[in-house]
């Protein structure tokens, strides 16, 4: 049977998730051994190019460029997976979709000149069908390589997106904001990090984007009821997840 | 006389980001060479205005997942001194073992895995593996050493969620930092072994004047904080940054092009620290430094990626040290007031110096956010060093024409991520039909 043919493209991005595949470091060499390498510029100059069988895509699409080139990706794959938050959710870059482009333009430019890009940085579900996601601010490794274990033996890998909560309930970590008033993300927050912030002492901040049957309202008054105000929920859900459907909608309504 | 493209290398393979490089010549006028950056902006100096200066490390670390501590640093070093706060010097240690462990992460990323395929003639590390199985083996080892580090310490090593104004959330007791010992200790051993291979490549050679800038620290070999030194005499605290360089837009790239007062390029990154603060180098990586004869005055940016390998080695030893000296801080975290004002910092990051500049308000909001990354000083200096291969890259076969113009630019293993996250939107060049190498 011919080795599946992998492609990896970036977008808008930081470049994080892709480096989460080089960081598999015991396994890179026999992930890669399983694999034709399509397309995978950051870590080479060969190419053998479309059709791909598996596509992962890291980024968002903020420009008409990108629009382009996701639609073609999308012709050129069969299964396309959506690698880390800006391309399941839009990322940070995002966030410019709550004011006009041109305010940063003018914020940010020495020359301001007409812009081409899109007016904001959006996920590729926006765009194309999308097969699988791979949530995270980055990817989680362990995900990403039951990803691969799974994909290639032909099936699709089932990740939970229960919230974070349950993660620290199952590490032994103590409930901050009941402890000491800390704003969390947690209840709201898809696991697969591993409960990582609380484990640090430190509120969750949503790096893997809404858990099932999120219920923003009640986080908002939870939180309300231990000192933190709406403001704080609010730069918290501006995060790296702000364009995904029920954070966004919640922002809509009361950012 | 027509215009002749001699190369047009498409997007770049083996960087991070989306760039191209074009080379076109006309008779004898100076031939026209320009780094394309089509990777598209993303705006983080504007993202940032109106969030809380608790939120800047988190959110400018989101602008390059392969030296997110040194973004996260560069931000510390400028609020924590605004605010005033005196960080405990464990917690100050931790950093700069976190800061290590990117160092050697992203070094061994790039010299083996992103540029050596170059000097071998193969598109990537596995055809690498496939001659050298046990050196990339052991590399891959080296870069989970720099992982480890970071994730011991910041939770994990891309985006560490540790760091925070006053300290650390939570600093690692010693035993975890401590069962990173024997690995520590085996890979300095066999380091050596990777230092030599690198140094054995078959290079080619670009002697050349070069401003070079970087930072300067009493105590140490600069990496976490420092004054800002040239080997042109200037030594300058880092609020004096912008009075020195200046950043300049031009036609082809969305990122800026930065350029000293006098409009002269310069060089940032290992090489520039490495001629400036050669005295402070670990003494184990001097002693090889000086038996490979790869002494400064190194001016040769197709000496870099030795450079790096030996950037490695110091990091091995300082972090063996640092972990050695570390004990659980008393105080984690400091107390501090939010002041408004404005503020400065920089670092080493793997490429060179990450400036950062931010004005925060009354009730803690960043109001204007300023951020120059090594890459985008690197650029003119990219440029100005294919310029000066011309003539031998005009009399190469296209493929090697194209070969060594890439290598001129991947000496300064060019972080376009980093690059992008401010200009303007001028996408040019992205031509989705062009050939990828």
């Amino acid at each position: 049977m011919p080795k599946p043919r992998l492609g990896v493209f970036k977008f808008s991005s930081c470049d994080g998730c892709q480096l989460s595949i080089l960081d598999a470091e015991e396994e890179l060499l026999s992930l890669l051994d399983k694999v034709d390498l399509g397309d995978f510029l950051e870590a080479s100059s060969a190419s053998s190019g479309a059709p791909y069988d598996l596509a992962l895509v890291e980024g968002s699409v903020s420009t008409q460029e990108e629009v382009d080139r996701i639609v073609k990706i999308r012709k050129d794959s069969k299964m396309l997976v959506a690698l880390g938050a800006c391309a399941t959710a839009g990322g940070l870059q995002a966030l410019r979709n709550w004011s006009k482009l041109d305010l940063f333009e003018s914020a940010v430019y020495p020359e301001p000149k007409v812009a081409r890009g899109l007016e904001k940085a959006l996920p590729l579900t926006d765009f194309v069908a999308v097969d699988f996601e791979l949530r995270g601010c980055p990817v989680s490794k362990a995900q990403l390589l039951q990803f691969f274990a799974t994909v290639l033996r032909g099936t699709k890998p089932r990740f939970p997106t229960s919230a974070v909560c349950f993660e620290c309930k199952r590490g032994g970590t103590a409930c901050l904001v009941v402890a000491d008033g800390t704003p969390c993300l947690g209840p709201v927050t898809a696991s697969g990090c591993g409960a990582i912030c609380p484990s640090h002492g430190r509120g969750c901040y949503g790096c893997f984007g809404p858990s099932d049957d999120v219920n923003l309202d009640s986080l908002a008054s939870w939180l309300e009821a231990h000192s933190v105000d709406r403001s704080t929920v609010t730069l918290l859900l501006k995060g790296a997840n702000s364009r995904s459907t029920e954070y966004r909608g919640w922002l809509e309504n009361n950012g | 006389m027509a215009r002749r493209v001699v190369v047009d290398t498409g997007p770049l393979a083996r960087v991070e980001g989306e760039g191209s490089l074009t080379i076109e010549t006309r008779g004898a006028e100076a031939p026209d060479v320009k780094l394309n950056i089509f990777e598209p902006p993303r705006f983080f100096e504007g993202l940032l205005r109106g969030r809380r200066a608790e939120e800047v490390p988190d959110m400018v670390s989101r602008i390059c997942g392969i030296c997110p501590v040194a973004y996260q640093v560069s931000s510390l070093n400028a609020l924590e001194g605004l605010f005033g706060v005196e960080v405990d010097e464990q917690v100050k240690r931790l950093r700069r073992i976190l800061y290590y462990g990117e160092w050697i992460e992203s070094h061994a990323l790039h010299v083996y895995m992103l540029a050596a395929p170059d000097f071998l003639r193969v598109a990537d590390v596995l055809a690498v593996a496939e001659k050298h199985p046990k050196m990339v083996r052991e590399v891959l080892a080296l870069k989970r050493l720099g992982n480890d580090l970071m994730s011991t310490i910041g939770g994990r090593e891309i985006h560490p969620v540790s760091l925070k104004i006053g300290g650390i959330y939570k600093a690692p007791p010693k035993h975890t930092l401590s069962a990173l010992v024997p690995e520590l200790a085996r890979l300095r051993g066999s380091v050596e072994k990777m230092v030599r291979f690198v140094s054995s490549l078959d290079k080619p050679t670009l002697e050349r004047e070069s401003t070079m800038v970087s930072l300067h620290h009493p105590d140490r070999y600069a990496i976490d904080c420092g004054e800002i030194i040239s080997n042109r005499g200037l030594r300058i605290q880092p609020s004096a940054y912008e009075e020195n360089f200046e950043e300049h837009q031009v036609e082809y790239s969305n990122a800026l092009h930065s350029r000293t007062k006098d409009g002269g390029s310069y060089m940032v990154g290992p090489l520039a620290r490495y001629n400036l603060n050669f005295d402070q180098l670990n003494p184990v990586a001097k002693e090889l430094a000086k038996d490979l004869g790869v002494t400064p005055p190194l001016t040769d940016p197709f000496q870099s990626i030795v450079v790096r390998t030996l950037e490695v080695v110091h990091s091995l030893e300082e972090t063996a040290a640092e972990i050695e000296e570390y004990s659980e801080p008393r105080r984690c975290s400091a107390a501090y007031k939010v002041k408004p004002g404005v503020c400065f910092g920089v670092s080493e990051a793997p490429r060179g110096i990450l400036y950062h500049s931010y004005v925060v308000n009354g009730r803690g909001q960043v109001e204007r956010a300023k951020i120059v990354p090594p890459t985008s000083q690197n650029q003119a200096r990219m440029e100005d060093d294919v310029r000066l291969l011309v003539p031998t890259i005009v009399k190469a076969e296209s493929n090697e024409a194209r070969r060594l113009s890439e290598m001129a630019v991947r000496n300064y293993d060019p972080c376009i991520s980093c690059a992008t996250h401010f200009l303007r939107l001028d996408i040019r060049n992205l031509s989705p039909g062009s050939p990828r190498n």
